[in-house]
């Protein structure tokens, strides 16, 4: 049988994904040589870095047999099918609504149009958000630096992604409501998960017993 | 000039239509060396006919007709079937052996690569209860993976009631027990353990529970889920191994996977649940099971159970494993 196939994030989650890796006995020296390759074969599995997002896309088509990515990503790809098998602790950070610091202009809106404009990556985890809390917004989406929208009018506040906070001070926001707490996820496709249980289920402990869980 | 088709459809050419042909022809003809009939029914039905056997699944297409008429495209052949035989065959004496090459509807998010249009292949068997019917079933179904040329495939064996009776079992009903089954359903162990243990059944209980969704192998597993204890698992386990002791005797249980963290999301399963996957493929084959209260929803006691492939996939899996075994 081919080696295990793992899609492993860059960006925010690489580093602590290099590090838990290497914890449980997946060497990951070549990934962190700045290589421009993509596919690393290392200690008997297989290594593919991908673009967080992207991660529940290869490991729902198989093309990974396991993956990790944040929760954020897999809220907003909920209908993506992936068996999401533990939280590793790592990663963490809150998905919030934000607004400019010291402005009434969200309030306002809501309390005047019962509508406010919300600039976001997120446009799942939001709609769902202010459904289940019976707001009405209109939610635009944006690629990127989503901090600069309220600065620019280009929406009453934000819904993103906040690990320490800096980023909103340093745009003027504030956090107004706090959403959900995201860390990052061991993932598993369906089907290997079912044919190759031996080894997902040997990773999975090594895992939980690496991310102290 | 372009002239589109919708998403998530598709035309096929000769070349792949001369393949589809032979694989719906080798799937016949094991379907019909078994004794399983060949039916057709309509792809629109009225749509309160449907829900009767669904309960309105919600990726169903529906419309008006010219009269305002509610109608329904069928989003698979399980409920159609079942509405033809209570309605043609009550003077006839069970069981029924039924099969079909039929194509379904179902809506589907855009851009995933799912089909809107797809086309199903396999069998229903009303009127022989369990173990019997189940282990029919399962049987015919290798023969059509042997016939489509997936020697590997592995079908996984589950049971439907498992957890809806654990959790009554436990304690765990209302919105709470609904909230796990979505967990469950949506395969968030993570969300599953969190949903358990805001449910306040103890901590032990929350890991017993989240433990015996893992377990998936061979006979050995049933053993692994009786130390889990507790009635309701012991009643499903007294179920699964009724079934696999019967494939066991007749040497079908080779490919078989016990795999109690199965939980189909079609609402009629009950008992025995399937799913057929190939390592050459990144997605579930096909799927099926026992519904023993289907039929009644159409006024006709009988138990059922059955199978449904999908056919591109299956083909998919088909040409990858052709590849592999060319040098």
């Amino acid at each position: 049988m081919s080696a295990l196939k793992i899609a492993v994030p860059r960006g925010a989650l690489f580093g602590e994904t290099l590090d838990v890796l290497d914890a449980v006995g997946i060497d990951t020296a070549e990934l962190r040589g700045g290589s421009r390759s993509l596919i690393f074969e290392t200690s008997g599995v297989t290594l593919v870095t991908v673009r967080p997002s992207d991660v529940p896309t290869y490991v729902e088509a198989g093309a990974a047999d396991v993956g990790i990515t944040g929760k954020d990503v897999l809220l907003e790809q909920s209908d993506r099918v992936v068996y999401e098998l533990l939280d590793l602790g790592y990663g963490r950070c809150r998905m919030v609504l934000a607004a400019r610091t010291g402005n009434d202009r969200l309030a306002e809106a809501q309390r005047r149009l019962g509508r406010m404009r919300i600039a976001t990556k997120y446009p799942r985890i939001a709609e769902r958000y202010f459904e289940s809390t019976g707001r009405q917004v209109e939610l635009v989406e944006v690629k990127g630096s989503v901090e600069l929208a309220p600065l620019v009018g280009l929406g009453d506040g934000i819904v993103d992604l906040v690990a320490t906070g800096r980023t909103l001070e340093d745009n003027e926001l504030e956090v107004r409501e706090e959403i959900v707490e995201c860390t990052a996820r061991f993932v598993a496709n369906r089907v290997s998960h079912k044919l190759r249980a031996a080894e997902i289920d040997e990773l999975t402990a090594k895992l939980r017993e690496a991310s102290g869980r | 000039m372009i002239h589109p088709i919708p998403p998530g459809t598709r035309d096929v050419l000769p070349d792949e239509m001369r393949e589809l042909r032979r694989l719906r022809q080798a799937l016949l003809e094991v379907f019909e060396g078994r004794g399983y009939g060949e039916v057709a029914t309509p792809a629109i039905e009225y749509e309160e006919v449907l829900a009767r056997g669904d309960g309105r699944a919600s990726r169903t297409y529906r419309f008006f007709d010219e009269s305002g008429e509610l109608l329904a495209l069928r989003s698979d052949m399980t409920v159609p079937i079942a509405r033809l035989v209570a309605d043609r065959f009550t003077e006839s004496e069970p069981p029924f052996r039924l099969c079909y090459l039929a194509s379904a509807y179902r809506a589907v998010r855009p851009q995933s690569g799912q089909l809107r249009e797809f086309e199903q292949a396999g069998v229903e068997l009303i009127g022989v209860p369990a173990p019997e019917g189940t282990v029919e079933v399962i049987e015919v179904l290798e023969a059509a993976l042997d016939a489509a040329g997936l020697g590997r495939a592995v079908i996984g064996l589950g049971d439907a009631d498992l957890y809806r009776q654990l959790l009554e079992e436990l304690g765990v009903v209302g919105e709470a027990r609904d909230s796990v089954l979505v967990s469950l359903a949506t395969h968030d162990l993570v969300g599953l353990e969190e949903k358990l243990g805001e449910a306040g059944i103890g901590s032990e209980r929350v890991e017993t529970c989240v433990a015996l969704t893992q377990l998936r192998g061979g006979r050995e597993v049933l053993e692994q889920a009786r130390g889990l204890g507790g009635e309701a698992v012991e009643r499903a386990i007294a179920r699964l191994s009724e079934t696999y002791e019967e494939l066991e005797r007749r040497g079908a249980a080779d490919r078989v996977q016990i795999d109690l963290g199965l939980l189909r999301d079609l609402g009629y399963y009950s008992g025995a649940i399937l799913e057929v996957y190939d390592p050459a493929l990144g997605h579930v084959l096909g799927g099926g099971g026992r519904y023993d209260g289907l039929m009644k929803r159409f006024g006709l006691d009988l138990s059922a159970a059955g199978f449904g492939l999908y056919l591109e996939r299956v083909h998919t899996a088909q040409l990858e494993e052709q590849g592999r075994d060319r040098p």
